[in-house]
């Protein structure tokens, strides 16, 4: 178990270097100069020299490295060029919609879709199981904007039931910070529903078959205790792998929706950056959503040995 | 594939079938364009944001240009960039899957990198590396390509992992074949059937990145038509234009069905159990 752990941290720290040094040698070996680049079209040499000066260009790459590794172990992901603040203090600032929308659409897509995923398993080749090979083609195919514009044109333009875009912080009440966060969660939620549908469907499909189920049937468990009790433990490992990996595809989906319902979170921060050419935002968001991507699929797979008491390492 | 053979194509495997046929019809209204669809570039200031007539089939967007043209050769940019991307990532994963597979001294370093770039979210890495060069269709491809290509390297991994212990592979070595023919004529084509599956999944997954990234501003430059940014476009006039909006939001979505069914479909032809498995 001990050592399980500490090979399980080492290959996460691996990880992590190579993300650092990837995010790093982008910079340095895209094809043409990047402080040229950055500066924009209305440059002047003087400007050019300044982000060069302030990336640290001018020194050899190792060099570079070892100063750019020290800053971002010590909590320095680089400044902004356009804003001419730490990355970490832009993100700080962002963050609080960010996690809302992230949080919200977690509970909601791993509530339903183990719901779903579990009734479509109980009944295969039924109703349910039926509307979820439907739902979850449609999951798939459909990208988070056009539903998110669907949603908007559908409940917010025509029927006015709720804002259009927005976010209200949640330091002005619950109730209209919510309100403001329903549309974009619904549709972001809507994939992560159909993913994690098919994974329980799959894990609870081979667990229903196995004999202590039809032993806890002749005891007289009820379908309720037998779905949720027995089951859904003994199919529970690929499904929290499932809610690690789908994390890293969320973050992605975060910067469509806060774009299309205007949330000022991390994710405008990026798209605000690829306008102004602020590399350096971009650069501290990937690191950071990196790092917490790995430190999260580390904390679901140790959290394996809670739930299943039959994995020892 | 003679004619001949469709039906029994449809009622054998329905998803290929459905699937192939979508995807067939969207790739040849995107080629021939030209010969139906009318100018998407022409602008015309008297018809700003009309509604569908018999001109312009989806009406006009913010700049009086034909939304139903711009629609149909929007599909062109879609489909180069996720075909494109696809056969990248995929001959990327090929070789290295097979090399990290193969040659045991690579193995953990490859398989680290791999997990490194499987940890970086794919819009954000493309985001990075177009903001870096600016918006064209060739760093798109690259864009796209290099976040798909780790979950195919790691298919194929495992795929030459089991293969290469066949004994059918050692009866050849024992016969004093080398290296390339071993990969060539042995473990290359048990490759080929879980590559094309994992293509479908790629092609359909870097048809969706090119969409949000041109969504989003990091895409095709705003000149060329495509479904992302004319979705993008035409956020501001929902109230008044839906179709603007929903006319390439649909295109995408039955596109990338389409791909997503092609790619169902091969995986029950290739593997007739993964059916009951589902």
């Amino acid at each position: 178990m001990g050592t399980y752990i500490l090979r399980r941290l080492i290959s996460a720290v691996a990880v992590m270097m190579v993300v650092g040094i990837f995010v790093f040698l982008l910079l340095r070996l895209a094809p043409g100069d990047p402080a040229t680049m950055m500066a924009g079209d209305m440059a002047t040499q003087q400007m050019i020299d300044g982000i060069r000066e302030q990336l640290g260009l001018n020194e050899p790459l190792p060099t570079q490295f070892v100063h750019w590794a020290l800053g971002v172990l010590s909590g320095n992901i680089g400044n902004s060029i356009f804003a001419g603040q730490p990355v970490l203090q832009l993100i700080s600032q962002r963050v609080e919609p960010t996690i809302s929308l992230s949080v919200l659409t977690t509970i909601l897509s791993v509530a339903i879709g183990i719901v779903f995923g579990t009734f479509a398993a109980w009944r295969a080749g039924g109703f349910v199981d039926r509307t979820l090979t439907a739902f979850s083609a449609l999951g798939y195919s459909v990208p988070v904007f056009v539903t998110s514009y669907f949603l908007v044109y559908a409940f917010a333009i025509k029927a006015r039931w709720l804002p259009v875009q927005g976010y209200v912080s949640i330091d002005h009440g619950f109730g209209p910070w919510f309100v403001q966060l329903i549309l974009p969660t619904v549709a972001l939620s809507l994939s992560y529903i159909a993913f994690i549908a098919r994974i329980t469907r799959a894990s609870m499909l081979e667990v229903l078959s196995e004999d202590y189920m039809r032993t806890a049937a002749a005891k007289g468990a009820s379908t309720y205790s037998m779905l949720f009790h027995h089951a859904l433990k003994n199919a529970s490992a690929p499904i929290l792998t499932a809610i690690g990996i789908s994390l890293a595809y969320l973050i992605g989906g975060v910067v469509i929706t806060e774009t299309v319902f205007n949330i000022p979170g991390v994710g405008r921060l990026v798209v605000d950056a690829i306008n102004n050419r602020d590399y350096p935002v971009i650069q501290g968001v990937l690191i950071l959503v990196s790092g917490l991507y790995v430190l999260i699929n580390l904390a679901v797979d140790l959290a394996y040995t809670l739930v299943d008491p039959r994995i020892r390492y | 594939m003679r004619i001949s053979s469709l039906p029994r194509l449809a009622v054998r495997h329905p998803l290929v079938f459905t699937g192939g046929g979508l995807l067939t019809l969207v790739i040849v209204a995107a080629l021939s364009a030209p010969v139906y669809a009318g100018d998407p570039m022409i602008m015309d200031p008297f018809k700003l944001l009309q509604s569908p007539s018999t001109q312009a089939w989806f009406g006009t967007d913010s700049l009086g240009r034909n939304v139903f043209a711009r629609t149909m050769y929007g599909a062109r940019i879609s489909l180069v960039v996720g075909l494109l991307s696809t056969m990248v990532a995929a001959l990327a994963g090929l070789m290295i899957g097979v090399t990290a597979g193969y040659i045991r001294s690579f193995d953990n370093f490859i398989m680290r990198v791999m997990d490194g770039l499987m940890s970086i979210p794919t819009i954000l890495l493309a985001i990075a590396l177009v903001a870096l060069t600016g918006p064209g269709i060739g760093i798109l491809i690259v864009a796209i390509a290099i976040p798909s290509t780790p979950s195919t390297a790691r298919l194929i991994r495992s795929v030459v992992l089991s293969v290469r212990e066949r004994p059918y592979v050692e009866a050849a070595l024992c016969g004093g074949a080398r290296l390339p023919r071993i990969l060539w004529r042995h473990i290359l084509p048990s490759s080929i059937p879980p590559l094309m599956v994992q293509s479908a999944n790629v092609c359909a997954g870097a048809i969706l990145t090119e969409a949000a990234l041109s969504f989003l501003g990091a895409g095709v430059p705003p000149s060329i038509p495509s479904w992302g940014n004319m979705i993008a476009s035409s956020r501001l006039y929902l109230s008044i234009a839906p179709l603007n909006l929903f006319a390439p939001g649909i295109c995408l979505a039955i596109t990338v069905l389409a791909v997503n069914l092609l790619g169902d479909g091969l995986r029950d032809m290739f593997d007739p159990r993964s059916k009951q498995r589902r």
